[in-house]
Parts: structure tokens; sequence; C-alpha cells
């Protein structure tokens, strides 16, 4: 339902974004992840017809956002950075003039700012004004106008940047619910939030897509995939540390402990499970061990190892 | 096509009233015509039962005030990222430049209405031209709507609402002070006719002057016009250019 096809934009000698393509099917919540200035809301506002790219296009259901904009303007609802909205108004009147400008009238118009009113909690600060609210519901409003006209694309930049935990939940619980029906792009650099929401993330930086993928594959290349943690007590530590030195396709043995805890993280060679055979050694062993996970990867290890610059990557 | 351009007129609209610029403007503009009417324009020494006095100062009160109304048009919304949210709208950028002026317009328009008393004074003290006084509302009208285009042109340009106040009274400046008797006196005696008349065609003074005598001649409200939708047409061309950046 979103075709975003080779775009191109320079600002004099800077590249910001480098030949992007991707879609974004019915049912999709694609996480555009990327360190600041990588390129996501350059990408987005060339995406929703702001910024006219330099080259390449963008399509929403079937409408060229630069040969049809109004067509396309009204399949998709868009959250810009920031969450701009105007200070002098109030909720009531910023929404009335989303419905409004949308097309929609009287009891309609009312039925439709009742929804999203409920749908993203903003009865309480409905009359209130844009410029007293907090980051957070102000960050709401924004939503609540880009979800108004339950549009089939959603363009959200940023949607829970400055929300507390909890609104962060809530938020996500909306965009979890609206999913089936709908195309959804959403760009963060919160990787909880890929791993929470997202059934597909691209990796951006330097203008380019660096990888394209579920968070689950992406996790898979960390190189703690498949990594069993321990929780152990200290002056097991020697013990344990000879016995693991004899079972082959380990990496590294490494100290995870954090706080009082004491911990040990076995990393495997080549990502290849070595759990059933660390299980079975606890056992006959009697390591006495207080806990046993398997790390499944971590994102941010493979954010950081594709994202960093180039002169950098060696340590990352 | 009219149905969002009036919900863009209205939203603007009742921006101007959320906060006290509204007030401070119509307040301001009444104190500065009531100063200028009666104490720099002689209104009661003249002896006669006309608005002459009051009018004669619009050019250069709107000099000064309608630049700050126009100010923000733009530059606001760019300054504080809207224009984002109201650009990707689905909404035609004709109908955004229409919806912002006319709002504006009608705002200046209301402060103009306000002025009322002054009408209602002339007609205790006389018998003032019921006729005059009309056209020249209309003519004071038309002048505010092409300063008000000059305006939202350049705030159009700009992020910085003073740049958008100091450029665009800069330029009605000059268009105000060209057909003034100060200037078309320097070109008085060696400049060939048709070049004064050239200069004092092309200011705004000149057609006002020619409205308030109490005739709406076409070329003058040829002249307003035109001016207004030229510099709107401008504003759509400077917001689309400067889009990029």
């Amino acid at each position: 339902m979103l075709e975003i096809r080779n775009l191109y934009k320079s600002f004099g000698r800077l590249v910001a974004v480098d030949d992007v393509s991707f879609t974004v099917g019915c049912g999709e919540v694609l996480g555009f992840l990327g360190p600041n200035g990588a390129g996501k809301s350059t990408t987005m506002k060339m995406a929703t017809g702001f910024l006219p790219p330099t080259a390449g296009t963008a399509a929403i259901c079937g409408h060229d956002i630069q040969r049809r904009p109004l067509a396309a303007k009204r399949q998709f609802g868009y959250l810009p950075e920031g969450a701009p909205a105007y200070p002098d108004m109030n909720v009531a009147g910023f929404l009335r003039f989303a419905a409004h400008i949308r097309g929609f009238r009287g009891a309609e118009a009312a039925a439709k700012i009742e929804r999203i009113v409920d749908l993203v909690h903003l009865s309480e600060v409905f009359e209130q004004r844009i410029d007293t609210l907090s980051k957070g519901y102000r960050r709401r409003v924004g939503v609540a106008q880009a979800l108004l006209h339950d549009p089939p694309v959603v363009i959200l930049d940023e949607p829970t940047d400055g929300l507390d935990p909890n609104q962060k939940y809530e938020m996500r619980s909306i965009i979890a619910a609206m999913r089936p029906e709908k195309a959804i792009i959403i760009s963060t650099h919160l990787l909880e939030e890929v791993e929470a929401v997202c059934s597909r993330a691209i990796i951006i930086a330097r203008g380019r897509i660096l990888a394209d993928a579920t968070p689950a594959e992406l996790a898979a290349r960390s190189r703690l995939h498949n990594a069993v943690r321990l929780d152990i007590a200290p002056e097991n530590e020697g013990r344990i540390r000879a016995d693991l030195a004899a079972v082959p396709g380990i990496a590294a043995i490494e100290d995870a402990g954090v706080g009082d805890g004491h911990a040990l993280l076995i990393v495997p060679r080549d990502q290849k499970p070595i759990a059933p055979e660390i299980a079975e050694l606890a056992e006959g062993r009697a390591w006495n061990i207080a806990g046993f996970a398997i790390e499944r990867g971590r994102l941010d290890d493979v954010f950081r190892a594709i994202t960093a610059p180039p002169n950098e990557a060696g340590r990352a | 096509m009219i149905g969002k351009t009036l919900t863009i007129c209205r939203r603007e609209l009742a921006g101007y009233f959320a906060t006290p610029l509204a007030y401070v403007f119509i307040v301001i503009f009444l104190v500065l015509a009531g100063v200028l009417t009666f104490f720099v324009g002689d209104f009661f020494e003249r002896g006669q039962a006309d608005l002459q006095s009051f009018f004669t100062f619009h050019p250069w009160l709107y000099l000064v005030l309608i630049p700050a109304v126009s100010m923000r048009l733009w530059a606001e919304e760019r300054k504080s990222g809207t224009i984002e949210l109201f650009l990707t709208l689905p909404i035609r950028l004709s109908e955004a430049v229409l919806g912002k002026f006319v709002a504006a317009w009608i705002f200046v328009g209301i402060a103009l209405a306000l002025t009322f008393p002054f009408w209602l004074t002339v007609l205790f003290l006389g018998e003032p031209d019921n006729g005059v006084v009309a056209a020249s509302y209309i003519g004071s009208w038309l002048m505010a709507g092409a300063i008000l285009g000059i305006g939202a042109a350049v705030s159009a340009a700009t992020k910085n609402q003073v740049i958008a106040f100091v450029v665009s009274a800069a330029i009605v400046f000059v268009l105000v002070a060209a057909g003034t008797p100060t200037v078309l006196g320097l070109f008085e005696g060696w400049a060939p006719q048709a070049l004064i008349q050239a200069v004092s065609g092309a200011s705004l003074f000149g057609h006002f002057t020619a409205i308030t005598r109490g005739v709406i001649g076409l070329p003058d409200v040829f002249y307003f016009v035109s001016l207004t939708v030229g510099f709107l047409a401008a504003n759509a061309v400077l917001i689309e250019l400067t889009r990029a950046d």
C-alpha cells in the first residue's frame, strides 16, 4: 500500500537519502530504524509529499505523491517529527479542523473525533489549549490527528518520543490494535519498540538501507544469539568455568553480573545452539544454578554493528 | 475548493482571537487612527464634515501595522514546524495561500469597521457625503489587501518574523512613498512627464487618494487587485521553492 521507489535527496553536497526503496503492505508494521541524522525523517517527508525528492518517488495506495498529491494525501495519516500542532488552539478545535479538512461535517465529524479521543485517551484535556499540554499529551494529539480519518496508510515519525513507560505501552497497544487493516510505518531509535510492535525492521544509516528483515532475524545476527546466561553462586564460579573449558563450541565466557547477582554469559561459536550441552553438564556436575536463560540475540548489538561509521566498524 | 479554503480561513481567524494579538492590534490601530486624525490631520481646524483627515493617513498606518499581521502568516508555521503538518493535509497550495490571506483580510476588515465612530462623529457634526465615505472605506480595505498580499509573500520566504516584518514594511514604504508629493517633487523639472506618471501610477498612495475622492475607478481597483493576486501567486511559488530546505 505504501511504495517507496528509489528515493534520493541531496541538500547541496550532502546526500541525505541515497536510493531508498521498500514497500509496506497491509497488516505490516515497519520499524524504520537508524541513528539520528540517518535520513529517516527526510524519507518520511518525501513519502508524504512535504519535501520534493531529488529523484525517485513514492506511491500511496497506487497514487503517486508527486503527480497526484491530493489523491495520495487522502490515503495516509502523518505524524511529523516533533508532533507539531497549533499551540494556540485547544484540542477540540484542532481535531475539528483536522476533521473538516478531511471532508467530515456535522455529526460525522463529531463521531470521528469522539472515536479518536477515546482511542488515544484525550478526553481529560479535550478543552485545553495545546501549548499547555505535557509532551506526552501533545504527542497523542498529533497521533489523534493522524488517525482521525482512519486512513489505510499510517506514517508516524517517532510516535513514542517523550512518552513515559506507561504511555509508550499504551501507544504500542494502539499501533498493534490497528495493525491488521493498515500499512503502518513508524520511525524510532528505540530498539525495544521494534521488538514490541514491528513485524519488520529497516535499518538505515547515512541515507542507505543497510538491513531489511524481521526483528527476530535481525536479532539472530547478534553474536549473542543462542548464548546461555547462568545465574550462579560466586563460590561456584571457578568450578563451573573449569567444567565449561572442556565443552567444544564455546567462543567466550563473559561475566554478566548485574548489581548483586553473579552471572556468566556463555557465547557460542558461530551462534550455534549450546544450551542442551550446558544444561546436561549443569545437572550432571550439580552446579547449583539459580537461573538459566537462552539469549535470542540483542538488537542493539546488531544495530551498532550495522550502523557504526566505517572507521569504527572494527571496534563495534 | 471553497470548503477547504473556508476551513483554513476559519481556523486562521480563530487563531487571531485566541491570542492577545487581535486585541492589541485593534486597540493600537484605533488609537493611532484617532491620534493621526485629530492631532496631525487637523480634523477640527479644517471645519469640514468629511473623513479626509482620517483616510489620508491610512497608507502610513498600514505601512506599520499590516506587516505586523502578515509577518506571522507563514514564518510562524515554518518556525513551529506546523507547516509540515499543514502541507501534508489533502489540500491544494492555492487553498492554503487563499485561506490564510482571506482570514488576514477579514481580520483587518474588522479593525477597519471598528473605526465607525469616526464616521458617527462627522455625521453628528455635519452632513458628510456618505458615498465618499463608503468609497474611501472600500478603497482602504482594497489597499489593506494588497499590502497583506505583499506581506504574505515575504513571510513565505523566511522563518524569521522580524525579517518578514522589516522587509515587507520596506517594500510597502517604497510603494506608498512613490506617490507622495515629496517624492514626485524630486522628479519634477527634469524627468519626462511619462516617468513621473509611471512612478505615481505604481504607487499605493496615488491610487488610494484617487478612490478617497469618491470615485471607485476601474484602474484603481485593477491596480489593487492585480497587486494582491500577483503577490499571492508569488507567495505560492515561494512556498514551493523553499519547501526543499
